[in-house]
């Protein structure tokens, strides 16, 4: 079938990561074409090449059946293709109809440009009022202009990266009924989601990702949540730790409950809402859990709360000390690129480090357990004086995980502990991690690769919409998978 | 140092735009930088009463500014602050002149101390109450500072006879001790106490490095630091007002002995420039504090000696503050931050 778009054995690699292992993808004329797959699986990635953000490494690009290279996201807006981006991109301080006219590049008399915003608003079943501030919108009006605007200079693709992810059910439908509309006047629209039943929904066909490959590309008729989920989830990359495996056991005997939760609420980290319900759980020392959600299901709140960075709304929670952390951002919540590694070793160990008395540090002694700390945890670094940003980042994470645990932690906390890094660092870390629970420490951990949960933990918890669910040890990975996507919100 | 010679490459290349800009516009270049260098360090004289004293004001403001800058705060009202603390010695000194002679100086000092942070306290609630930010509240308090001073000494704080824009003089008690022969004063050792005291804070207590750790990466010292970088932002600036309000005790206290309009010529913003070009450094501001002054005192030699108006030096100051802002900015300079900025979000480092 020819399609408007045509993509072709795309690759990107950033870094030592590949984001795309040579990705198909073909979007037909008045189609709406679902992108899913998890976090991480490169579906934005994928649009970006669309775009004109991002430039493949490899592969082809076809336009209405012409090979084009898209420099620049200008150049993608004078081919007709518009995009959604996941954060608002519209300029606060500008009216909505100043800010259609910039997106569309409109000229003329503001009242003018006023009618104009308005009936493309009207026409397109998404009205505005033209002369309010972007600012003073609501979040659902919001993305409503987002739309607007990636339309406002006659794009026929549109690109939409999750753009449901902010908005209320009823929201939610109304501009899934909008794009379709639009599909079904002859548009094409892309729609990037996790979300299974939106994609059963409004889409015609499907393109499944999973670590920047294709894992199915098909009509959506006749497919089922789980079979999309399976599509996402995949089978599992290590033969061990398929369907019905037992988890590991724990090394050392498992001590006394060093976490427990009860009957704990916790809220939003933007302050609206609730993240965590009534979430409950115990973690003896020696036992990793691990926490198997999609972004955005409260699984980073219940995990600060832990390590004591945030305070619950209510509930019990006690938590032994000390605790270790290693929050999700290396480079601007791990450490501090700018200082040297003595300097970032002492962060936050300046209350219990022997090198600071009453207020006093004797560098010397930070910089003599500095550089036994890098030999002990194999961090390739020129000295103890350089820069943290001098290191890669599989040593940065070495060297926050050095911090975190030579305080001998009773409770490690771990977000994405192995983000971004290779496999060979990431199989350092789980070492480490490994390590410490041997030692009678209590960790808790989430990943986003639920591989890396499967394989890493003695006990998992899956969080869907706030709520905690322990997994029986004998669940399947495709039960976890649907139990993690189940509750999703329309 | 890599500090060190971005610092002296800002002060080479200024004297060079000062050097091609007199050639240009037919001066003799050779002659001015002559009665420069005599201006300001040709003689003990010119070292001590000229440079020196201008020196002081400059350092113990850089040295504030250098503590707000290292903890992530702009305080760019240090001129607003010294006049507060110009205006504080100035009413105690006028005021409280019948309390034993050895006290009155601390008090004096004291009292300036206090009123520059007080200065500093309305941006400071402003930033922690309505997230205003600092660099505008400071900055805009500079002029009421200003206001302020015309304003008293042409009513509360006029000299008796009621005919000039000042005030009275302050007591000799009040009065810093000069040196002799010269007009340097006492205030040199309080500049250089405050730049060591300051040096051992930064470098060697728990206190400067948590500062510098907020400055740094304010993220990273809260989550895994465990400091709350808001606080320690706000004391930052009450630190700075304080040493700005200070410079203005001293300035009263040791120069002046009375208050009056443009008592400053813009040590508030010169401090800045003398805080980069340092480095945030103490012992950086020691010195580039002194090589500013020198350079505001060799400038009026220029003027009398060599007929080229004394603004000219401007030229230099403006070209170091530039060249030490791009110094200052992350990871060691502009260029490279720019780049590593570019690169950093798209390409992870490659991991071991």
């Amino acid at each position: 079938m020819p399609g408007v778009l045509e993509l072709s054995g795309i690759q990107k690699r950033f870094g030592s990561v590949q984001a795309l292992r040579g990705a198909d993808f073909v979007l037909a004329d008045g189609e709406v074409h679902a992108l899913l797959g998890e976090n991480g699986a490169g579906k934005s990635t994928l649009m970006h090449v669309v775009y004109g953000l991002v430039q493949p490494d490899e592969g082809t690009l076809r336009l209405r059946g012409a090979e084009r290279r898209i420099g620049s996201p200008r150049q993608a807006r004078a081919l007709g293709i518009g995009m959604v981006h996941q954060h608002f991109t519209a300029v606060p301080a500008l009216t909505v109809a100043e800010n259609i006219a910039l997106a569309g590049g409109w000229l003329g008399h503001p009242h003018d440009l006023c009618r104009r915003a308005r009936s493309l608003s009207e026409r397109l079943g998404l009205p505005l009022n033209a002369e309010e501030r972007a600012g003073r919108l609501t979040v659902g009006m919001k993305q409503r202009l987002e739309i607007v605007k990636a339309l406002a200079a006659d794009a026929r693709v549109l690109l939409l990266d999750e753009p449901t992810a902010v908005l209320a059910p009823p929201e939610a439908d109304e501009l899934l009924a909008v794009i379709r509309a639009f599909a079904d006047s002859g548009g094409s629209a892309v729609l990037i989601t996790h979300k299974l039943d939106e994609a059963l929904r409004v889409a015609d066909r499907v393109t499944v990702l999973r670590h920047g490959a294709v894992t199915y590309a098909g009509p959506v008729a006749g497919e089922s949540a789980d079979s999309l989920a399976h599509a996402m989830i995949g089978p599992g990359t290590k033969p061990n730790l398929l369907a019905g495996d037992a988890r590991r056991l724990p090394l050392a005997t498992v001590g006394a409950a060093l976490v427990r939760i009860e009957a704990l609420e916790l809220s939003r980290e933007s302050g609206y809402g609730i993240a965590v319900r009534h979430g409950g759980l115990k973690i003896h020392g020696g036992e990793i859990v691990g926490v198997a959600a999609v972004e955005g299901n409260g699984q980073r709140e219940l995990l600060r709360a832990v390590a004591g960075r945030t305070l619950p709304l209510r509930g019990r929670l006690e938590v032994k000390r000390p605790i270790g952390f290693i929050p999700e951002d290396r480079t601007s919540e791990g450490l501090i690129p700018e200082l040297s590694l003595t300097e970032n070793i002492t962060l936050g160990l300046d209350r219990e480090a022997p090198w600071v008395r009453r207020g006093h540090i004797d560098w010397a002694h930070a910089r003599a357990r500095t550089s036994e700390l890098l030999q002990e945890f194999g961090i390739v670094a020129p000295g103890p004086q350089a820069s943290a940003a001098s290191l890669s980042g599989g040593n940065q994470q070495k060297l926050i995980l050095a911090r975190e645990l030579s305080r001998a932690p009773a409770v490690l906390v771990a977000e994405n502990p192995t983000r971004g890094l290779d496999v060979g660092a990431a199989a350092a870390i789980h070492a480490r991690i490994d390590a410490a629970a041997a030692a009678g420490a209590a960790v808790l951990f989430y990943s986003s690769d639920l591989d890396e949960v499967l394989h890493l933990s003695h006990r998992i918890v899956v969080m869907c919409r706030g709520v905690l669910t322990e997994v029986a040890a004998t669940a399947s990975r495709a039960e976890i998978g649907s139990m993690m996507l189940r509750d999703m919100p329309a | 140092m890599n500090r060190v010679g971005w610092a002296l490459g800002a002060v080479v290349l200024g004297l060079g735009m000062l050097v091609a800009g007199l050639y240009l516009t037919g001066y003799d270049a050779a002659a001015a930088l002559a009665a420069l260098w005599t201006g300001a360090f040709g003689s003990w004289y010119a070292f001590t009463s000229a440079t020196l004293v201008r020196a002081v004001p400059l350092i113990l403001i850089g040295l504030g500014i250098a503590i707000a800058f290292r903890g992530g705060a702009f305080n760019i009202g240090a001129e607003g602050q010294f006049y507060a603390g110009a205006i504080a010695a100035t009413w105690i000194g006028i005021h409280l002149s019948t309390q034993p002679a050895w006290l009155a100086i601390p008090v004096l000092l004291v009292g300036s101390v206090v009123a520059g942070a007080a200065w500093v306290a309305v941006p400071v609630w402003l930033k922690l109450r309505f997230g205003v930010i600092e660099v505008i509240s400071t900055l805009l308090l500079n002029f009421v500072g200003e206001s302020l001073v015309s304003l008293l000494v042409q009513g509360p704080l006029q000299e008796p006879s009621g005919i000039y824009p000042q005030s009275d003089t302050i007591p000799e008690v009040a009065r810093l001790p000069v040196l002799q022969g010269s007009r340097l004063h006492a205030g040199i050792f309080l500049a250089l106490a405050a730049a060591l005291v300051l040096w051992y804070l930064f470098q060697r207590t728990l206190w400067g490095f948590r500062l510098r750790a907020v400055g740094a990466g304010p993220r990273a010292a809260e989550v895994s630091g465990g400091v709350d970088a808001q606080k320690t932002g706000a004391m930052a600036l009450f630190y700075s007002g304080a040493m700005a309000g200070l410079a203005g005790g001293v300035e009263v206290s040791g120069v002046s002995y009375a208050l009056f309009q443009n008592l400053s010529p813009g040590y508030g913003f010169t401090g800045i420039a003398v805080a980069l070009l340092g480095g945030l450094n103490p012992m950086g501001v020691l010195l580039s504090g002194t090589l500013i002054a020198g350079l505001e005192a060799g400038a009026g030699a220029m003027q009398r000696d060599a007929g080229i108006p004394a603004v000219a030096v401007y030229v230099v100051e403006a070209v170091i503050i530039i060249v030490a802002m791009l110094a200052t900015t992350p990871r060691g300079g502009w260029i490279k931050a720019r780049v590593v900025r570019r690169i950093r979000p798209v390409m992870p480092r490659a991991a071991t």
